[in-house]
């Protein structure tokens, strides 16, 4: 029996206690902003007392358990001043970029003492996305809780429904801002749901590359559920890199949403690095001639944890371009899913859309799901998708192993061999080396004995 | 400084080396000659620590040390070199990397502090010259589209950078043009000394005229069939494998 040949799940809502509490959070939120946000922000939270979390019953989500997710009543994150640690965190995970501006968010909740801005960053508006909805929404109306709206986005109606806060990032006609612009999301407290939410409004010409990194200081559960929406106006290019370092119990399912006008640019990086149950949905609409979307991703999974990697690429307006690789290293009994659907509109013609998808599993409780699904409706189009799922190959491990690699090294360069040539797409360079760096720190454990099961 | 005795090893339950008994002292160099299938790069595989192999029968010691228990990396470590028949091509990891991981390894091995990359990169630029390799073969991936040529060409240059006590260079010569062959020949000769010993599997008497073997040995179905000096491998070249093949032939004792 397929899926879709099964009843609608009655039972969808029940026993959620994290719904529930989602729910009563959500409806006790004073909206301090404009009308139309008042509206969407109501109607989400219609849609998701309706629906409830998805279950394995749903298409989307049969390989993504989130029974444990929803059996939690989460609770909102206190609003104490940040702690005196958090600030060293904060320190440790900056890139530490020369001009660059740093958006800090604890717990969700903007904190600009924390946060970094340099004196020159002519033509971008930046700030707390709370703040903005209460000053001048007119230029966020196209956008927010409409990028990421439509369709069965349950997520980012929680969202919607529940953000406190968020960042927004407007950088004005023809401006070109010089370095990456990092958001920084720290989590302090076990126990708790947040919704970081980022909007980032590229006007026609503009450029700008966004790192939104998210780390924690606990290593008890929480879940973050993020929600990025950008809107990429004509002949601009946005970079946005999601960068998660999630505790290794906490849940994190995030949703990358971009708009495309014509002839833009818009390139997504994810690196699932932590979380017990980890899922992303990256999801661009090329709705301008000559758009090009570039997306990859690296998920380094291990223990028992779970990754799941779901992108939706729709070719709405002829002359698209997009191109997609992501790779999973997994060991350990972890889980790594991948879903990428291509869609090709009716019109759409002279679209070119590739897609890969690779996996590496290091020990035999390692899985691997990974499906590409095409719909096109245009006919003069170039689609190409891969997949595969590899070990280590023995003959590549002998070979290093008789010219004196201790077994463990060699391991280890296969594994960033691997990593390559999605590493190698990464812009930053200060991100290059931060990841290399953790791959040093975790490798060992995901390479060798300790960390296995 | 190797003794083989008796080996034999099978391969997928598949018995491919029968008995094969082998010595070579210090200074020397030996050449094993043979049809295909005959169980040569097996033999060069065992040396090497692979484990598709399995030993089950048999003794090898490299220098008075059993070295069948050792892994493959602590074979390199103790001196042993294998110049692989088909070099793997690795993606995603560049020659460079490899090269100066490689040195290091052992380098550690010895206490001896780790090459940066300035006199790593003199080394081995210093070595490419010789082999008249072209430097930006540093910066592509291992053996990734080489040529078949440029393969064992990076072969050699793994084998000068790590300077092994013994070298089995398994069919390096094949494939290779004539230029490449006296390239590969020089690097060959270069490592010769009274401290190292080098075996060299090859079809061919050519890479011989360039690297003059002190015996020559003939491997037919998982033994040593004959030995001999270098004329027999003049030999082998006129009349070919087919005298020596079939029940009459003995297993040669391999004075060495
Ligand atoms: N990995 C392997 N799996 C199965 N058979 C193998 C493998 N390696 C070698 N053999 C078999 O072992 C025999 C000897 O092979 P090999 O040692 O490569 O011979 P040679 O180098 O003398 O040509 C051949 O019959 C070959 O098919
Ligand atoms: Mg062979």
């Amino acid at each position: 029996m397929t899926v879709a040949d099964r009843p609608a799940p009655p039972a969808a809502k029940a026993a959620a206690p994290a719904a529930d509490a989602f729910l009563a959070r959500a409806r006790a939120l004073t909206v301090d902003g404009p009308a139309w946000f008042a509206a969407r922000r109501a109607e989400a939270l219609a849609r998701f007392a309706a629906r409830g979390f998805p279950t394995l019953r749903d298409e989307d989500w049969k390989y993504t358990s989130l029974a444990r997710l929803a059996a939690t009543p989460w609770a909102p994150p206190d609003r104490a001043p940040p702690r005196a640690e958090v600030a060293a965190r904060v320190q440790r995970s900056r890139l530490h970029l020369a001009g660059g501006l740093v958006l800090v968010f604890v717990d969700g909740r903007y904190a600009p003492d924390l946060s970094v801005v340099p004196p020159q960053l002519a033509g971008v508006l930046f700030g707390s996305l709370a703040d903005a909805l209460r000053n001048a929404p007119s230029h966020l109306e196209p956008h927010l809780a409409r990028i990421a709206a439509g369709g069965d986005r349950p997520f980012a109606d929680l969202s919607t429904a529940g953000f406190d806060d968020g960042v927004l990032l407007h950088a004005t006609p023809g401006t070109c801002v010089p370095v990456p612009v990092e958001v920084l999301h720290v989590t302090t407290r076990p126990g708790t749901a947040s919704f970081p939410r980022t909007l980032v409004v590229a006007e026609s010409g503009s450029r700008v590359t966004v790192v939104e990194h998210h780390v924690a200081l606990t290593d008890a559960p929480y879940v973050s559920m993020p929600v990025v929406e950008v809107a990429v106006a004509q002949h601009a290019a946005v970079e946005h890199v999601l960068w998660q370092e999630e505790a290794d119990t906490a849940f994190h399912v995030a949703t990358v949403a971009a708009h495309q006008a014509r002839d833009s640019r818009f390139s997504s990086c994810v690196l699932t690095l932590g979380g017990a149950l980890a899922r992303t949905d990256v999801d661009v609409t090329l709705d301008g001639e000559g758009a090009e979307a570039t997306l990859h991703g690296l998920n380094l999974v291990f223990g028992a944890r779970h990754a799941d990697q779901h992108t939706r690429l729709d070719h709405a307006r002829p002359h698209g371009t997009s191109r997609q690789l992501y790779k999973s290293i997994l060991d350990g009994t972890a889980v790594g899913v991948f879903n990428g659907k291509v869609i090709v509109r009716p019109g759409a013609q002279k679209t070119d859309a590739q897609q890969a998808q690779h996996n590496l599993l290091l020990s035999p409780g390692a899985t691997a799901d990974t499906k590409p699904e095409l719909e096109i409706y245009a006919d003069d189009v170039k689609c190409a998708h891969g997949a595969t799922v590899g070990r280590l190959d023995d003959d590549k491990l002998f070979y290093l192993r008789s010219r004196g690699l201790p077994e463990a090294a060699a391991r280890d360069l296969l594994l960033r061999a691997f990593a390559r040539d999605v590493t190698d797409r990464i812009q930053i360079e200060a991100v290059r080396v931060r990841l290399d760096r953790w791959m040093t720190e975790r490798m060992p454990a995901l390479a060798g004995r300790e960390d296995r099961t | 400084m190797l003794e083989i005795r008796g080996l034999h090893a099978r391969v997928v339950g598949k018995e491919i080396l029968k008995g094969v008994d082998l010595t070579v002292r210090a200074g020397e160099v030996h050449a094993i000659m043979g049809p295909n299938g005959s169980g040569k790069s097996t033999l060069a595989g065992v040396l090497a620590g692979r484990e598709t192999f399995d030993v089950t029968a048999g003794t090898v010691t490299f220098d008075g040390k059993d070295l069948l228990p050792l892994s493959p990396e602590e074979r390199a470590w103790a001196g042993v070199f294998l110049g692989f028949q088909y070099p793997v091509e690795i993606p995603g990891v560049t020659n460079a990397t490899f090269l100066r991981a490689a040195i290091n390894a052992r380098r550690k091995q010895r206490g001896e502090a780790e090459l940066d990359a300035v006199d790593f990169l003199k080394l081995v630029k210093q070595q490419m010259r010789l082999l008249q390799m072209d430097e930006t073969f540093l910066h592509r991936s291992l053996n990734e589209g080489f040529s078949g040529g440029e393969k064992k060409r990076n072969e050699i240059l793994q084998m000068a950078l790590l300077s092994p006590r013994l070298a089995v260079l398994d069919e390096t010569d094949s494939g290779l043009d004539i230029d490449a062959l006296r390239v590969v020949a020089g690097g060959v000769n270069a490592l010769r000394g009274p401290d190292r010993a080098i075996v060299l599997v090859t079809h061919y008497q050519r890479l011989l005229d360039y690297v003059k073997p002190d015996h020559v040995h003939v491997l037919s179905a998982g033994r040593i069939v004959r030995s001999g000096g270098p004329e027999l491998a003049k030999e082998l070249e006129a009349k070919g494998y087919g005298w020596l093949a079939g029940p009459a032939a003995k297993p040669a004792a391999t004075k060495a």
